[in-house]
């Protein structure tokens, strides 16, 4: 390639990645900002964003809240994921496929849709607003990716460590627990991650089903930009990249994030 | 699969064991997903009373007042070709990079991940980002007066609505192109050189024809999530962009009329099949 073009496809592909973080990177200037609304470039620099964070009573208890229903919904996810992604790998039984569908199809369907259908029926039975409505809404949007990645990790695994243990003799249960378990630690780690940061990060569907009564995140930011417009919001934001970049990390440390969504 | 110690443990009885590890999945299939969307779907011909109540028995009444209504026949084709036309721009921009990371030979595990970690954060905040970058004190206005030019109207319009999409749906169309690159062989496009053909042609008559799967998914994922988001398109439209998405929540949560956001509902489920059969169709000419 010629040097000329070549300088300008490598500008075309910086401008491009630039485009695609821009938003996420832009957060961290304006959060630090002193002014009373958003404005580029901010008149002055301050943390007067994070303080006031830190005494807004309801994004303090949301951020509980929804770090008590992620991890709530975290453990659950992996305790109904877990078997039935044994079932589904180690049995053979007619329907097996259409059953490993089923269970993915929760996410096919547009979230809006799957929110209202949720708060429709859970409004009968008074869970909207309620913390087991919220958890039971985003199980069915959590357990599809956990199942997905627990069915991935355990076809990979060579069945005859298994075969091998039973051989020996060791029952079905002392197999799981000494054999397939240890051997799962990566795929636990990452459908762990991956089920925290999708209920955490869940706002359509916790729109519907939390109501005005159980305060969510990522819930109260949503209503906070629709009639506020200070740098607040950016403070929470700034926190919540860096939270993330956290969890990317430490997947990247237990199974490699590159190896997981190139293969 | 090969046969273990627990299949043959399942042919002599261990059906109810495998019960027993379905059943919790099962459960909440059951309560949070068949029964919600087949209730919705019922109530799609339900019809709701001035005070918000439900009518007794199902009929078509709600069905044909949206069919009769002009202004949701405007809405869906609005749905439509903005949905189609943020697919269109984003491929446009996740082509060059998904090819480039395709290519690299240093650091692709950093750029992979660079490319589709904002999926990792909450549509609120990365929304939120363009607002401080659109909006009429952002980032972008503040940058294009430097320039002497005026903005034009990026928030609270279709085009920021357009440019909030797509960068929100191009980690999708990166990954799907990705997956649709690694089929693609080098040496076929090193073969072309050699025999003379230019780069452009290449690439129209190699790269482009081979990596056409990866674009018809990435275009498919990105066109459903497209119509059915809501979250950008309320935050960067400002209540002036009326989408199909944006209309099921106020007729559910604003006006109370569950039965009109179920027709809704149902119409972006009919949307989302028609789109999956064009797909069908596209894949097999392609193939």
């Amino acid at each position: 390639m010629p040097k000329i073009s070549r300088g300008f496809h490598a500008l075309c592909i910086a401008s491009i990645m630039t485009f695609l973080l821009a938003p996420v990177i832009l957060v961290f200037p304006i959060s630090f900002s002193a002014d009373a609304y958003v404005a580029w470039p901010p008149s002055a620099w301050s943390t007067r964003w994070y303080v006031a964070l830190l005494h807004n009573e309801e994004m303090v208890t949301a951020f509980r809240n929804s770090l008590i229903i992620a991890a709530c919904v975290t453990a659950i996810t992996l305790i109904v994921a877990m078997p039935a992604a044994v079932a589904l790998t180690r049995w053979n039984f007619l329907g097996r496929d259409a059953l490993t569908s089923l269970f993915t199809a929760p996410l096919l369907l547009p979230s809006i849709v799957l929110g209202l259908a949720i708060l429709v029926i859970f409004a009968g039975y008074g869970l909207v607003g309620s913390w087991p409505g919220v958890i039971i809404g985003h199980l069915v949007i959590t357990l599809p990716y956990a199942l997905r990645v627990l069915i991935t990790g355990l076809s990979t695994m060579p069945a005859f460590v298994e075969d091998a243990a039973g051989t020996l003799g060791a029952d079905p249960w002392r197999v799981f627990r000494r054999i397939t378990l240890p051997l799962m630690t990566p795929a636990l780690v990452a459908s762990a991650a991956l089920a925290f940061i999708v209920s955490f990060d869940e706002v359509v569907i916790s729109l519907f089903i939390a109501g005005t009564q159980l305060k969510l995140l990522p819930v109260s930011l949503y209503h906070y930009v629709e009639s506020w417009t200070d740098p607040l919001v950016a403070a929470v934001s700034a926190l919540l990249v860096l939270g993330t970049l956290g969890i990317v990390l430490i997947v990247e440390r237990a199974i490699g994030f590159g190896k997981a969504v190139s293969k | 699969m090969t046969v273990s110690t627990v299949d043959a443990d399942a042919r002599s009885g261990g059906g109810r064991l495998l019960l027993t590890l379905l059943l919790p999945i099962i459960f909440v299939n059951v309560i949070a997903f068949i029964a919600p969307v087949a209730n919705l779907v019922a109530m799609s011909f339900r019809e709701a009373t001035a005070t918000g109540s439900m009518k007794e028995g199902m009929d078509l009444a709600t069905w044909s007042s949206l069919v009769g209504d002009a202004y949701y026949w405007s809405m869906l084709w609005r749905t439509i070709w903005i949905g189609a036309l943020i697919t269109l721009v984003t491929l446009v921009l996740s082509y060059p990079l998904a090819l480039f990371v395709s290519r690299a030979e240093k650091a692709k595990a950093l750029l992979i991940v660079l490319c589709i970690s904002p999926l990792l954060i909450s549509a609120v905040v990365r929304t939120y980002g363009w607002m401080v970058i659109l909006g009429d004190q952002g980032f972008l206005p503040a940058l294009l007066r430097s320039f002497n030019v005026t903005p034009p109207r990026l928030i609270n319009s279709q085009l920021g609505v357009v440019i909030g999409m797509t960068e929100i749906l191009m980690p999708y169309m990166i990954l799907s192109l990705l997956s649709g690159f690694g089929k693609l062989d080098t040496t076929l496009e090193q073969a072309a050189e050699t025999l003379g053909a230019g780069p452009l042609t290449v690439f129209r008559r190699i790269v482009l024809p081979l990596s056409m799967p990866g674009v018809l998914l990435g275009c498919l994922l990105c066109f459903v999530l497209a119509v059915s988001s809501f979250i950008t398109p309320k935050m960067l439209g400002g209540g002036r962009v009326a989408l199909l998405a944006t209309e099921i929540y106020d007729q559910a949560i604003v006006t109370l009329n569950w039965p009109v956001a179920a027709c809704l509902s149902v119409l972006i489920l009919i949307v989302f099949g028609t789109a999956l059969l064009f797909y069908g169709q596209l894949s097999k000419i392609v193939e």
